[in-house]
């Protein structure tokens, strides 16, 4: 109890919010840095998961990829594409990107998929042209399942944005690889702490958000059964 | 490609090391969340917590976990066994809410048929609602033993070797030959884990082996817009 | 009057579903489309608002082929009711039966004043118009699914075993509904269904379908009863067995009709028949009693 007692002071004691190592300012940069990637990530992979789940075709190749990326570790892609481009934030939002890239897709054609055909049938039926019905019917009941896969990519980028500096002066990882190397375990474990509160509170403004999502009078838990799928965020923590 | 003829013996070194990590975890991972599952179905209550605490936990970053144990159970910083608890219960995390699904997934006609063919609460566990839940925790176990490998690398940051070695060191020593190495190998460990899952479950379901593709119940044709 | 000149369909996967079929759909009618399972109903009638194209043949709306027609907007006026209902889970009943409105640029206020309105002729209670259809029984979700088919006033409705997904008791009371419905409006309707006795209760026209879509035969009931074109037809509308063919009984004084299988049927009522002796009908004449 004492480490978390150290821990605790760490995070409290004023010297740490001051300069350009202050935790204000590397939450910031943690959150900031995580944002813009899943902007990144969304404009490519939103677009193209509708388009998948809206005409069904290359969806065999979107599940391979994510399942194969999947498997890839982010150590290793983190650190391949910082000796392609050098120390510092690039590397990161490269490689960060790229691993946001396969949950928010999943989560993008499987919201389209996951709807009854014969809902969208009815939709064609009385005379919905192709964009009325993504807006009208895929897109509000595809939601929670594109929210859900926001979910997942944004703890992956949140947690692997902490492996990033590893190769990057870059958010709260900073105080767990400088720690390391004084040897300094109330900065390591106050620095952990830090990141697994903002994950957490990350978590739960996703699971508010995913409530109010949830188109009224579709009742069912859509987020539950594609959770495999979509929820990959484990690879890349 | 001669930075890896020149190394084999080492990344064989730190493949074994990836294997010793990353089977424990999965094995165990499976052995706890299986009760744990059945237990968090059982009751409402314990659904709640059960289920709210493991999607919690799963969504602790993976570095930060690593070094808050130590502290939480008095191992040493450097120790492996961090790297297996942590990745333990992930394992755990994922696979509760799996194995919950799973059992839910069960016909409840099937359920009742076994009761009424005089099958015991225990005996029906076992004997109907886990084989049946079989695919759904097959699915899960597939995502854990990807997962599981791929994290393990994570521990080489703070020193605990593995295939994720290969990265610091290649990052350190400028090498990509190394990295590309290791990624290669991590990747194909996963893949082969992923086999042996397949395969594990097509011995243990074979009633899973000769499923008919679903045809689409509606069959739908549309014309061009 | 629609109008199929000799259409085929084969789809991609290479199933011929229909084979040179050819029809007229009179105005104002209802037309039956019955067979068995996968005889092509469901084809023919969505090749009438394009859902389906004909790979071969031509179909015309009042002269007019519609393959020249936009599909978007040939559908946007024809009514369509589909056997689950297809309502949109995330809008309420009043916001489905409007939607058509809606697309065709109705102002909001219109919309939905007359959606309210068509509730009423579908026998829906107004109360129902802000809950969501997962909210509805089967059978309130099938008068909706009325509702939004008829919100634009449609010349043609076209139906696709709309009650086919509800239980018997329900299935009665829609197709009273309907029966009425019809007098009412005087639509073109076009109808699909496996059940004989519906078709039979609702149809003007009736097609006898085989396989690949082929006639078997077109008529009005009493034609299929009275002159069935062959056996497949006789057996399907039951003209050889069971409730259909009935014979009168002399029981005591009156006669009785009987079906094949002996259950009573009802009394013959009226004059003598000619044929039966002497007898006459339960309802009786006065003198019935003297005669003896
Ligand atoms: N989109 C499609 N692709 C391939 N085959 C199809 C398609 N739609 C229908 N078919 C086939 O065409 C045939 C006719 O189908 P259709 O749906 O018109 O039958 P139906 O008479 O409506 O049957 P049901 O009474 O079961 O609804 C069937 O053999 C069916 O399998
Ligand atoms: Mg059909």
């Amino acid at each position: 109890m004492n480490l978390f007692a150290s821990a605790i002071a760490w995070i409290l004691d004023p010297a740490n919010y001051v300069g350009l190592n202050a935790i204000p300012l590397r939450i910031g940069q943690h959150l900031v840095f995580s944002l813009v990637t899943l902007v990144f990530a969304s404009a490519i992979a939103i677009p193209l998961g509708y388009l998948i789940g809206h005409t069904g075709r290359g969806r065999g190749l979107a599940v391979t990829t994510s399942g194969g990326l999947r498997a890839i570790p982010t150590l290793g892609l983190l650190t391949l594409v910082a000796l392609w481009v050098g120390i510092g934030v690039v590397a990161p939002y490269v490689a960060l990107t790229v691993l946001a890239i396969p949950p928010i897709l999943a989560g993008a054609y499987t919201g389209f998929e996951a709807i009854d055909r014969r809902t969208i049938d009815a939709a064609r039926a009385v005379g919905m042209s192709e964009l009325q019905i993504v807006r009208k019917v895929e897109l509000p009941l595809g939601l929670p399942l594109l929210i859900g896969g926001l979910r997942s990519a944004t703890l992956q980028v949140i947690a692997t944005a902490t492996l990033a500096a590893y190769v990057a002066d870059l958010g709260l990882g900073r105080y767990l690889f400088s720690g390391l190397k004084t040897r300094d375990y109330a900065e390591m474990l106050g620095g952990s702490i830090l990141v697994i509160l903002l994950a957490l509170a990350l978590e739960g403004i996703f699971a508010l958000i995913q409530r109010f999502v949830v188109p009224r009078g579709v009742s069912g838990r859509p987020g539950t059964a594609p959770k495999l799928r979509t929820g990959s965020s484990a690879a890349a923590r | 490609m001669t930075w890896v003829l020149a190394n084999l013996g080492l990344i064989w070194a730190r493949t074994l090391d990836h294997v010793v990590l990353s089977l424990p975890p999965i094995v165990i991972c499976f052995v706890i969340a299986v009760p744990l599952g059945w237990f968090a179905r059982r009751y409402r209550v314990s659904r709640g917590i059960i289920l709210t605490g493991a999607g919690l936990l799963y969504a602790v970053p993976s570095l930060p976990l690593i070094f808050v144990l130590p502290a939480v159970i008095g191992t040493s910083l450097l120790s492996p066994v961090n790297v297996i608890i942590a990745l333990t219960l992930y394992g755990i995390a994922l696979m509760v809410r799996v194995v919950a699904d799973g059992l839910d997934s069960v016909d409840a006609d099937v359920r009742q048929s076994a009761s009424a063919m005089g099958y015991s609460t225990w005996s029906r566990f076992w004997q109907v609602e886990l084989p049946l839940s079989g695919p759904v925790l097959l699915a899960g176990m597939r995502v854990v033993a990807v997962s599981t490998v791929s994290l393990v690398t994570v521990g080489a940051v703070i020193g605990v070797q593995s295939l994720g070695s290969l990265f610091t060191d290649g990052f350190q020593r400028g090498i990509q030959a190394e990295i590309i190495a290791g990624l290669v190998a991590t990747v194909a460990l996963a893949l082969l884990f992923d086999g042996a899952l397949v395969l594990a479950g097509r011995v243990l379901m074979p009633w899973t082996r000769r499923v008919a593709p679903p045809k689409p119940s509606v069959p739908l044709e549309v014309s061009a817009a | 009057m629609i109008e199929f000149r000799s259409v085929s369909k084969r789809f991609p996967d290479g199933t011929l579903a229909v084979q040179d079929f050819s029809l007229v759909l009179p105005s104002h009618k209802t037309t039956v489309l019955v067979g068995s399972s996968g005889s092509g109903k469901t084809t023919l009638l969505r090749m009438i608002n394009r859902m389906v194209d004909p790979t071969s043949g031509s179909v015309e709306i009042d002269g007019e082929d519609i393959a020249s027609l936009p599909p978007v907007k040939l559908r946007r006026g024809i009514g369509y009711v589909m056997q689950n209902s297809g309502l949109l889970p995330h809008r309420t009943v009043l916001d489905n039966v409007a939607t058509v409105p809606l697309l065709r640029g109705t102002p909001k206020r219109q919309a939905r004043a007359d959606a309210l309105a068509m509730l009423d002729t579908v026998g829906l209670d107004r109360a129902l118009a802000d809950r969501y259809p997962s909210q509805l029984s089967g059978g309130q979700q099938q008068r909706v699914g009325v509702a939004r088919g008829l919100a634009v006033n449609p010349n043609i409705l076209l139906m696709d075993e709309p009650f086919g997904a509800v239980d018997p008791i329900v299935r009665a009371e829609l197709q009273q509904e309907l029966v009425r419905l019809q007098k009412e409006l005087d639509k073109t309707v076009v109808f699909v269904t496996h059940d004989i006795e519906e078709a039979f209760l609702l149809g003007d026209q009736i097609v006898i379908l085989r396989e690949g879509g082929r006639i078997a035969q077109v008529g009005s009931p009493a034609d299929l009863l009275a002159r069935p074109a062959d056996d497949f037809v006789a057996s399907f509308v039951g003209a050889d067995r069971g409730r259909r063919v009935l014979h009168v009984e002399r029981h005591g004084d009156g006669n009785v009709v009987v079906d094949s299988d002996g259950r009573l049927a009802g009394v013959l009522n009226g004059e003598p028949v000619a044929g039966t002796s002497a007898g006459s009908s339960a309802g009786s004449t006065p003198g019935a009693e003297g005669d003896r």
